[in-house]
């Protein structure tokens, strides 16, 4: 369908994005606006991003978020990378609906209820809130979205090249590594993206099982933003914003140009 | 069997079981037990070290006291009753907001698709709470919108919109809209054209086209859209709590106050359980809706 849209579906499209996205325009242009008050303008200044950069409660925030998500994203990666695998692969096991259901079930799973059970475990654990156990909480939530990913992926790739392998004298472990890990790497790497992203934007289950040290950027923006506009939170926004859409046009960019090599291999390849 | 493959099942399995399942007990065991003044604040009716006794001594006195409270309380089930009002509301509102875009990006010319695709998957990588916080600039008493609807003359009064339900429809739809859109475009992307041209064709009105063919067609990505937004909508915490203001009740905020505020513990698990309770309605039909498109698409 190459046809021309009509003018409902342009106004359409048009009143849509401009729901979608002037929200966060304003708040990027206003995160340079001179003025305290948030809704004068009083000409341009990045003077709250030199605010932003010299408040060390910030930066401490910040970088135990950065942590938490580098250490989350990585073990729910391999955490729900063996879910799906063992979900789609592993054939018949004794308490396999069990098992399904727990990999479905946290994500439909409201946020309070997450944080407060686990909350409930630390505490009868004896475990001291802090850093280990909001990334223990992460972890686990973010590795069912890594294994929704996964499975997509491992479900429709061709299984006779694995078997091919199993056929050729390739051990298991062997086959996995040389065979099906370089194909689904792509989903792999968007499921750690996606967990690492999920990990950076959680503020209730990280309130939930955070310790007073341990601190993370939404939390910090939650209890600033209570209060009202806060411009310094306006310049963070905006880093956070850019950061984002410079990240996924570049991933979006990349999977365009693999797909496209792909076609390509896959055309020279019916040709010989 | 070999070692491997029992390793590679174990390990998730121990992990989810030892931080999903385990936690989901301790929850309910905590709802069944008293209130009390102490660290931690309750006194647990279940005491696994009494043995067999201990037991025993739990089911002869259960007594459900916390759910009890819940249904006495008027705060609570206004809550819950709040909650699926504000999600069945804004699910509504999602629909008729999503669905000409989705419409329209289905419309679109080939090479266009993945751009728009894009643009409306873009906000969801963006931090949910920076979405939520950017609208109270816009809706505040002082903020832009009332700013300009004075400045034009059109109000005299600032419009009280921030601390209303309407905010936080407003919060809703602005960050599920994704959720919305998505499912249904993909039911219409699969859409035959040539089935809305035979209909025109066989003397259908455009509209009458539409309401006909294209609707009834694009349902099955409706009703999952819908699921996918009221769902969430329903124990939602972050809109409620920065938009809502202290008038509109929802039951995570209520859940989140309990805990934080009181410190009640037992309460804050019965709501808990109760929330599960409700939402299990939702997610089964969302998931025999999936299935039945899964087989209707084969």
């Amino acid at each position: 369908m190459n046809r021309k849209l009509s003018w409902f579906n342009v106004t359409s499209l048009t009143l849509g994005f401009a729901f979608l996205y002037l929200p966060m325009l304003i708040l990027i242009i206003y995160s340079f606006n001179a003025s305290k008050l948030v809704t004068v303008w009083a000409g341009f200044s990045t003077k709250w991003y030199g605010e932003l950069l010299r408040d060390q409660q910030f930066l401490d925030a910040a970088w135990v978020t950065l942590r938490v998500g580098v250490m989350s994203s990585t073990f729910a990666t391999i955490l729900g990378t063996a879910a799906a695998y063992v979900m789609v692969r592993a054939g018949k096991f004794r308490g396999r609906t069990l098992f399904s259901g727990m990999i479905y079930a946290p994500l439909v799973m409201p946020e309070v209820i997450t944080g407060l059970s686990l909350l409930l475990l630390f505490i009868s654990l004896g475990l001291d809130r802090g850093i280990v156990t909001i990334v223990l909480a992460h972890t686990t939530f973010t590795m069912c979205y890594v294994s929704v990913v996964v499975s997509s992926r491992l479900m429709t790739f061709d299984q006779s090249l694995e078997e091919a392998a199993l056929d050729l004298g390739a051990s298991a472990w062997d086959s996995f590594r040389l065979v099906t890990l370089p194909i689904i790497f792509p989903a792999v790497i968007s499921g750690w993206l996606l967990a690492f992203t999920l990990s950076l934007d959680d503020l209730v289950i990280a309130s939930f099982t955070s310790g007073p040290s341990s601190t993370t950027l939404p939390i910090k923006i939650f209890s600033a933003v209570r209060l009202g506009v806060s411009p310094e939170i306006n310049a963070l926004s905006t880093i956070m914003i850019a950061i984002v859409a410079v990240g996924v046009i570049t991933a979006s960019l990349v999977s365009k140009r693999a797909i496209q090599r792909q076609r390509a291999e896959e055309q020279v390849g019916n040709r010989t | 069997m070999n070692y491997r493959r029992f390793l590679l099942i174990a390990v998730p399995y121990a992990w989810l079981a030892l931080f999903f399942l385990v936690p989901f007990l301790i929850v309910l065991k905590i709802a069944l037990s008293d209130t009390a003044i102490a660290i931690p604040p309750y006194t647990p009716t279940l005491d696994l070290s009494g043995g067999w006794a201990g037991i025993k001594a739990f089911f002869q006195g259960l007594d459900f006291e916390n759910f009890v409270f819940l249904t006495e309380d008027s705060l609570y089930w206004k809550s819950y009753l709040g909650s699926l009002k504000i999600a069945a509301i804004s699910t509504v509102l999602t629909l008729l907001v999503g669905y000409p875009i989705a419409y329209a990006m289905a419309q679109a010319a080939d090479e266009w698709r993945p751009t728009l695709m894009m643009l409306v998957i873009l906000p969801f990588w963006t931090s949910f709470l920076i979405r939520v916080y950017s609208w109270i600039g816009i809706i505040a008493n002082e903020g832009l919108l009332n700013q300009m609807l004075m400045g034009l003359g059109i109000i005299d009064t600032p419009l009280q919109i921030m601390n209303t339900p309407s905010a936080v429809y407003i919060g809703i739809i602005y960050t599920y809209l994704p959720f919305m859109i998505l499912p249904i475009y993909s039911a219409l992307e699969k859409l035959d054209g040539s089935l809305i041209e035979a209909a025109v064709d066989l003397g259908c009105t455009r509209a009458a086209a539409f309401w006909r063919v294209t609707l009834p067609l694009s349902r099955p990505g409706v009703i999952a859209g819908c699921f996918l937004v009221f769902i969430p909508a329903l124990g939602e915490f972050v809109i409620p709590s920065l938009l809502g203001g202290s008038q509109t009740l929802m039951i995570g905020k209520v859940l989140w106050e309990e805990f934080f505020s009181n410190r009640d513990w037992p309460v804050a698990s019965a709501v808990a359980v109760v929330l599960l309770l409700i939402l299990v309605i939702p997610i089964v039909l969302f998931q025999k809706n999936q299935e039945k498109a899964e087989e209707a698409g084969k």
